[in-house]
């Protein structure tokens, strides 16, 4: 198991460096640069900046200097916010949208999870269809519809939740974590039906069955560590994805989180931001995917024999 | 099973009806209650350092935490005392002579001096500090030689300190706006030891700025900055006409969604917003007692076109586009009668200088034109490509003159959005054939929309070039001797300006923002300038959850 761990993490090494060049040079290749605007920059200003943030060097040097400092883990100056680096943005972005992400996962986790459950335990009936045509619904239902949808009625017309904002006031957190965790628990209700579904049919249930358990023993003791084990390897990419992907939600509750700074930093060509940014979120999935891996390898004692044989 | 999904959505109920207690007083009825302003402003500022930030939610901030040596009126944009309580100019209007008031004192109670300002503008000047708009200062001696690297010594700048209040501004030629420009963050003075102890005095990545360290010469100070959520700031009492400040203090949100602020307005979590979404706007222009405001706004909304390029090299062309324009309907229908036609550069009014009309709405003149020019009702038309940066309001203008032109000229011409860098990047290098552009002014002076056109200035970018244009605006108007004869000339180059027609004027902007009905002593004006020691807050009285 160890040496899985480790060949994985040596393997993302490659990964992550390539993710870096070809941002390095992308980012440098687009049209426009940081310190355009729509004033004309006198060319002294403009040779001035350019020197403070390294721009005047040759390409090549500024690639090795960037990879020296990120050694160092300074990811370098933020070209918007003069006074402020890309560490400290990170690190005053990341808390809000790890929170708002764990928030989401928890309502994906739990809405998904009954109505999966609940789906597969009588398959083909009233109790399947409803949650299931639900879930295709929040499949179907983007956030940037679905967010504004629950401010109206939530924020404006019933006026119990507040419509944006983030620890500011009471309750401002629940509307953003609903509309950010409704497609994952869509997801993770189908994903959790499937997989109930087949461990319901297995022999073992069979002769729990037969011992005369309870039904929601059943379930609970039995099958729902099995049941569950596709839901587990969706939920590293899942956890990614809602930290890379929360942007929208981000925007539509003014949320002061990573994504909304992710993407106005490639609109800013602000150099340093993006590659930190980037670099930041690959590395956090290539992590994720490892731990979902790690937990689905405990889950599932087959997969874990063949890990085991495998040393 | 069943049991407990029946817990769960009774718990999930029991929590929403909680929230629902809790949600109580709204942001803008606490406000009211203790004089906070909550303000959204757009997006989050750059930064707060005045010598290095640009943008209008950067200036907001800024007006409050800082105050120049002359200040606006909010209600006449006329200056009048800020740090300097009076100023005089001298009989050839070379030298400017500042008076600064014995009360003005920086937030750690050290006096604001003349010798401050000479430092922070010797900094605002210096080439290191990559000030983009070190500009504002050109109108003092040797300030664009020294900002370019042509003077090594600062103490050449025509900026002296008699003693300690008095500071004395020589000037290149007479400048009636330079007054202005002293209400502009440009020109503020900053706090030497306080920039001192954080580094060097031209770096623009020390932390002197951050809430705990910053010290500012403004009616607030700065409390507490939450990046991406909220900047603080309260009263503050070192200021020198701080009786006269209603405000307890103000919270500006960077709020970049403007759908969203609409909604945070509705919901009582600001008092003003920074813009209301276009498709909004009917609905509060039915209500009664709108919250709506709107205001002209010193802005022109244009299409540059690039005479070097075929069929644009032609001025019956130009001319023939810009006359088949219909701008009336445009601004009524399409920009919902906010933004007011225009026919020049200049947006009629700027301190009482009207700019010439030179043409109007005309088909007929247009196709005759267009004919003259060798394209006759379009035929042998070697299409046009319009360039215009990435926004909903930009396309549906972009596409109506597309149709107008079709309709009035049976020509063709393709729509080209692009990313706001890529327009950018385009329109430097004059990679285009027709652009939209928009010019906001940074004073009200007609000199600040013209100087634009100068031969080969940096906002220029459409090869317009004209010596004796360049000798109106760069010689004759600053010599001019009266307002009047000042006008007149700067008349007279608008007029050589639109003759040549580089430009399409379009409309002129206005701003467009709700506004709580608690909310006094902020009115609109020309340059959307707030001034916060004017405002205070008045509940109005059909709300009494606060009582």
């Amino acid at each position: 198991m160890l040496r899985f761990i480790f060949l994985r993490l040596l393997q993302a090494i490659p990964v992550i460096l390539v993710v870096i060049t070809v941002t390095f040079f992308l980012v440098r290749a687009a049209p426009g640069g940081p310190f355009d605007s729509d004033k004309a920059v006198m060319p002294e200003v403009k040779a001035a900046l350019e020197a403070q943030y390294r721009l005047d060097l040759p390409i090549s040097q500024q690639y090795f200097a960037y990879l020296g400092d990120l050694a160092k883990g300074d990811l370098g100056p933020s070209f918007k916010y003069p006074g402020r680096d890309v560490n400290e943005l990170i690190s005053a972005g990341l808390p809000v949208t790890a929170e708002l992400g764990a928030y989401a996962l928890l309502v994906a986790l739990i809405l998904g999870g009954l109505a999966g459950i609940m789906a597969a335990l009588k398959p083909n009936t009233a109790q399947d269809y409803i949650p299931m045509s639900f879930a295709m619904i929040g499949i179907c239902m983007p956030t940037f519809l679905l967010g504004p949808l629950l401010v109206l009625v939530f924020g404006i017309y019933l006026e119990w939740l507040p419509v944006a904002g983030w620890g500011d006031i009471p309750g401002d957190k629940i509307l953003p974590s609903l509309t950010l965790g409704a497609a994952y628990a869509a997801y993770i209700a189908r994903l959790g039906r499937a997989g109930m579904l087949e461990v319901m049919s297995q022999d073992y249930i069979r002769t729990a069955r037969a011992k005369g358990l309870p039904e929601w023993r059943i379930v609970v003791k039995h099958a729902l560590r099995g049941g569950m084990i596709p839901v587990v390897a969706f939920l590293g990419p899942a956890f990614a994805g809602l930290l890379a992907g929360s942007f929208v939600v981000e925007t539509i509750f003014q949320i002061p989180g990573l994504g909304r700074f992710y993407v106005q930093a490639a609109f800013n060509r602000d150099y340093t931001m993006i590659l930190g940014t980037t670099v930041f979120l690959s590395t956090l999935i290539i992590l994720f995917n490892l731990l979902a891996d790690i937990l689905a390898a405990w889950m599932n004692p087959r997969l874990r024999a063949q890990l085991g044989e495998s040393k | 099973m069943p049991f407990n999904t029946l817990k769960f959505f009774i718990i999930i109920l029991f929590s929403c009806l909680l929230m629902a207690c809790i949600g109580g007083e709204s942001k803008v009825t606490t406000g009211n209650r203790d004089g906070i302003l909550h303000l959204g402003n757009g997006t989050e500022p750059q930064g707060l350092d005045p010598h290095v930030v640009t943008g209008v939610p950067e200036s907001r901030i800024l007006r409050a935490l800082f105050e120049g040596l002359a200040v606006k009126n909010p209600y006449t944009l006329e200056s009048e005392p800020g740090v300097a309580e009076r100023w005089e100019y001298s009989e050839d209007g070379l030298v400017l002579t500042f008076y600064i008031n014995p009360a003005a004192r920086w937030s750690n109670g050290d006096p604001v001096t003349a010798h401050d300002y000479v430092w922070s503008w010797q900094r605002a000047l210096n080439p290191n500090m990559g000030n983009l708009y070190a500009y504002m200062l050109f109108p003092m001696v040797n300030a664009e030689a020294y900002a370019t690297g042509k003077l090594e010594n600062p103490d050449d700048l025509g900026v002296k300190a008699l003693d300690d209040l008095t500071l004395q501004v020589s000037l290149n030629a007479p400048t009636p706006y330079f007054l202005q420009l002293m209400d502009h963050y440009s020109t503020y003075a900053v706090h030497r030891a306080t920039l001192e102890k954080f580094g060097k005095a031209t770096d623009r990545f020390t932390k002197w700025t951050r809430a705990k360290n910053i010290v500012s010469n403004g009616p607030f100070k700065l409390t507490e900055w939450l990046l991406n959520r909220r900047i603080v700031v309260e009263k503050s009492e070192t200021y020198w006409d701080a009786d006269k400040v209603k405000l307890n203090g103000i919270v500006f949100y960077p709020t970049e969604n403007i759908v969203s602020e609409e909604r945070m307005f509705r919901a009582g979590q600001l008092h003003l917003t920074n813009d209301t979404p276009l498709e909004k706007i009917p609905g509060y222009r039915e209500m009664e007692n709108t919250p709506f405001m709107q205001a002209p706004y010193l802005g022109t909304y244009y299409y540059m076109l690039n005479t070097q390029r075929a069929p644009m090299d032609d001025v019956r062309v130009r001319k023939a586009l810009s006359m088949a324009v219909d701008r009336e309907k445009l601004t009524r229908t399409v920009m919902q009668g906010l933004v007011f036609p225009a026919y020049a550069i200049t947006p009629p009014g700027t301190l009482g200088y009207q700019p010439p009309k030179l043409f109007n709405y005309d088909v007929e003149k247009a196709k005759a034109l267009l004919a003259e020019a060798g394209y006759p009702n379009g035929e042998g038309w070697p299409g046009l490509e319009l360039v215009y940066n990435t926004s909903e309001s930009h396309r549906k203008v972009a596409v109506a003159i597309q149709q107008m032109w079709k309709d009035a000229l049976n020509i063709e011409v393709t729509l080209a959005n692009q990313e706001w860098k890529v327009y950018l990047d385009s329109l430097t290098q004059m990679e285009y054939q027709v652009a939209r552009r928009g010019w906001i002014g940074d004073y009200v002076d007609p000199n600040n929309f013209l100087d634009m056109f100068l031969t080969g200035g940096g906002n220029n970018k459409t090869g317009y070039a004209d010596p004796l244009y360049d000798e109106l605006i760069l010689t004759k108007a600053p010599q001019a001797k009266s307002k009047q004869e000042r006008f007149a000339l700067f008349y007279q180059a608008e007029t050589m300006l639109m003759e040549e027609m580089p430009i399409i004027p379009i409309y002129t902007y206005s701003t467009k923002r709700l506004v709580d009905p608690a909310v006094k002593g902020l009115p609109s004006n020309l340059m959307d300038s707030f001034n916060f020691k004017y405002v205070w807050l008045q509940a109005v009285n059909n709300s009494k959850e606060g009582e």
